[in-house]
């Protein structure tokens, strides 16, 4: 199995936001960074495929500044054969330019599997994994939380609202995967030591302008200081009152 | 004035809830909104009908919802007509036929101000935040006829336990954590939920999903889910930031937790301090009367 892994360098979840001096981006002085949560999941069901399969290959790509690096080395850590980094200084606002991008430099190569998280959780875009399937011409399902394969042919769950959804797709395909799809593992000590050896090829990128344009990053507004309505059951009675009369949602 | 195209969604041949809310937003940019749903029961057919329909009609943006199916679709859509998408959209305004989106990022911890410049501009809407007008409710979408299915076909649905809401679109969200103490304790949300007659959904912190005691589909928060419903009740939840962020949007908060000094306070519009286990029946009591 040839699988190729999109993986992004994020903030981690514990970050505090600050906003930067141009009021558009993230100030990243001081902030940890991470590999997106779900695309760990990526990462590990890709080592199960290819271990499962016996053979194979785990190139994990990613599109970023040179720090992105660090986020590959993780996966390489993990089991993954080989690195890509497409390397920008800035990534795009536009997702669909980042699609551009990846799916160029997969588009070269055969591949039975591309996977990638459901989502980040720095820009919510919810929406690369899907638009390089369409340009590199793939079948592509998102937000994959159970997977089965045998031979060309997969059956994947997703979460929708109010139920989960069955659905068949040939390979090779394109998949976004979801907490849930399996537990990623931890780098072990050897994994790391071998990770500093394996190939890393770091090709630079220019992403276009794209039809997204950011305006402003701003905190959210403040919720208004709320009140104890009080202690205990005693104050069920006065929460309810206010809850229908005050903030009437009742 | 644009020209608006207000992609919507059904299920068992019912328009959903949040299509009403895609026909309000699409109305806020546009005079002329055409309303369509696909009668698909595959992702790709879909997606090449609606950018066909995109197309030969026209339309200078499309709206989506930012619910599974919308996430799913309109990327593919997006991608057939060369843009981008401005996802999970919490307030949309047209400044001279230019369309400003406004989204939370890094899981609400901020908000970024787009102008979505694509030819079309493509948006998807979070379910809850746009009220639906009465004039809404009026909208007779055309169902898009689909030539092939594509290779993605649903085989099946398997739906959740009857009179369950979904998080993501539950006007009503009782969230439980830690403070439950162990999983079959969350009974005790369940009733609550269940009080407010079919309005109610069952949320959970990341702490205890991790800890498998419920589905990853019931957590919100930076790695589950991020809600806006009109009310949240947070019940034994300390309030870690990736919590917060994932529902600091609700219109009302209520926090009830033995901790007088729980972060959770601190975003709560009304707090109440104390045992859960003997507050939450009480209150169960209190919305029963109300709705008996």
């Amino acid at each position: 199995m040839k699988i190729a892994v999109c993986i992004k360098r994020v903030p981690d979840s514990e970050t505090r936001v600050k906003i930067g001096s141009n009021g558009k981006s993230l100030d990243e002085a001081g902030v940890k960074f991470v590999m997106n949560p779900y695309d760990e999941f990526a990462v590990e069901e890709a080592l199960r495929r290819k271990e499962k399969a016996g053979t194979g290959e785990v190139v994990v790509l990613s599109l970023g500044p040179a720090a992105a690096q660090e986020t590959i080395r993780t996966a390489l850590a993990m089991g993954a054969d080989r690195g890509v980094l497409l390397q920008a200084e800035k990534s795009p606002t536009d997702p669909f330019e980042a699609a551009k991008l990846i799916a160029a430099a997969l588009k070269p190569d055969s591949w039975d599997l591309v996977l990638f998280g459901r989502m980040a959780i720095d820009d919510y875009n919810h929406q690369v994994g899907a638009i390089v399937a369409e340009l590199l011409g793939l079948p592509c399902v998102t937000a994959v939380s159970h997977l089965d394969i045998d031979g060309a042919k997969g059956v994947a769950e997703r979460e929708i609202e109010g139920g989960i959804e069955v659905v068949e797709f040939p390979l090779p395909a394109v998949l976004t995967v979801d907490k849930g799809l399996n537990e990623p593992r931890y780098p072990a000590l050897k994994g790391i030591m071998a990770a500093k050896k394996k190939p890393l090829e770091v090709k630079a990128v220019e992403p276009g302008a794209g039809s997204l344009e950011t305006v402003a990053l701003a905190p959210p507004p403040d919720r208004k200081e709320g009140k104890i309505v009080g202690e205990g059951v005693g104050a069920v009675g006065e929460l309810v009152r206010l809850l229908r009369e005050e903030a009437k949602v009742l | 004035m644009s020209k608006v195209l207000a992609v919507l969604e059904q299920r068992d041949g019912a328009l959903r809830k949040v299509s009403f809310e895609v026909v309000t937003a699409a109305r806020r940019l546009g005079a002329s909104v055409d309303a369509v749903v696909c009668s698909a029961s595959g992702p790709e057919g879909c997606a090449t009908a609606v950018a066909e329909r995109a197309k030969s009609g026209g339309y200078d943006v499309l709206v989506f919802a930012a619910t599974a199916t919308g996430k799913d679709l309109a990327p593919r859509v997006a991608a057939k007509l060369g843009v981008g998408v401005a996802t999970d959209v919490t307030d949309l305004t047209s400044d001279g036929g230019t369309i400003v989106a406004t989204r939370p990022v890094y899981a609400g911890k901020a908000l970024q101000k787009v102008k979505v410049l694509g030819k079309p501009a493509i948006v998807s809407v979070r379910p809850n935040v746009f009220t639906p007008d009465a004039q809404a409710a009026q909208v007779k979408p055309e169902t898009l006829s689909v030539a092939s299915p594509g290779r993605v076909v649903i085989r099946e649905i398997k739906a959740a336990p009857a009179g369950m809401l979904d998080v993501a679109e539950a006007q009503v969200i009782i969230s439980g954590g830690r403070g439950l103490k162990e999983p079959a304790n969350f009974k005790v949300l369940e009733e609550l939920a269940g009080a407010f007659g079919g309005r109610a959904a069952v949320g959970a912190s990341r702490a205890v999903v991790d800890a498998g005691w419920r589905a990853h589909a019931d957590q919100v928060g930076q790695t589950g889910k991020t809600v806006s419903p009109s009310l949240y009740i947070a019940i034994g939840i300390s309030g870690a930031i990736q919590h917060l962020a994932g529902m600091r949007t609700s219109k009302v908060i209520v926090a009830i937790n033995k901790d007088k000094d729980a972060p959770i306070f601190k975003v709560a519009d009304y707090g109440v301090v104390g045992d859960l286990f003997e507050i939450v029946p009480k209150l169960t009591e209190e919305i029963r009367k109300l709705h008996g």
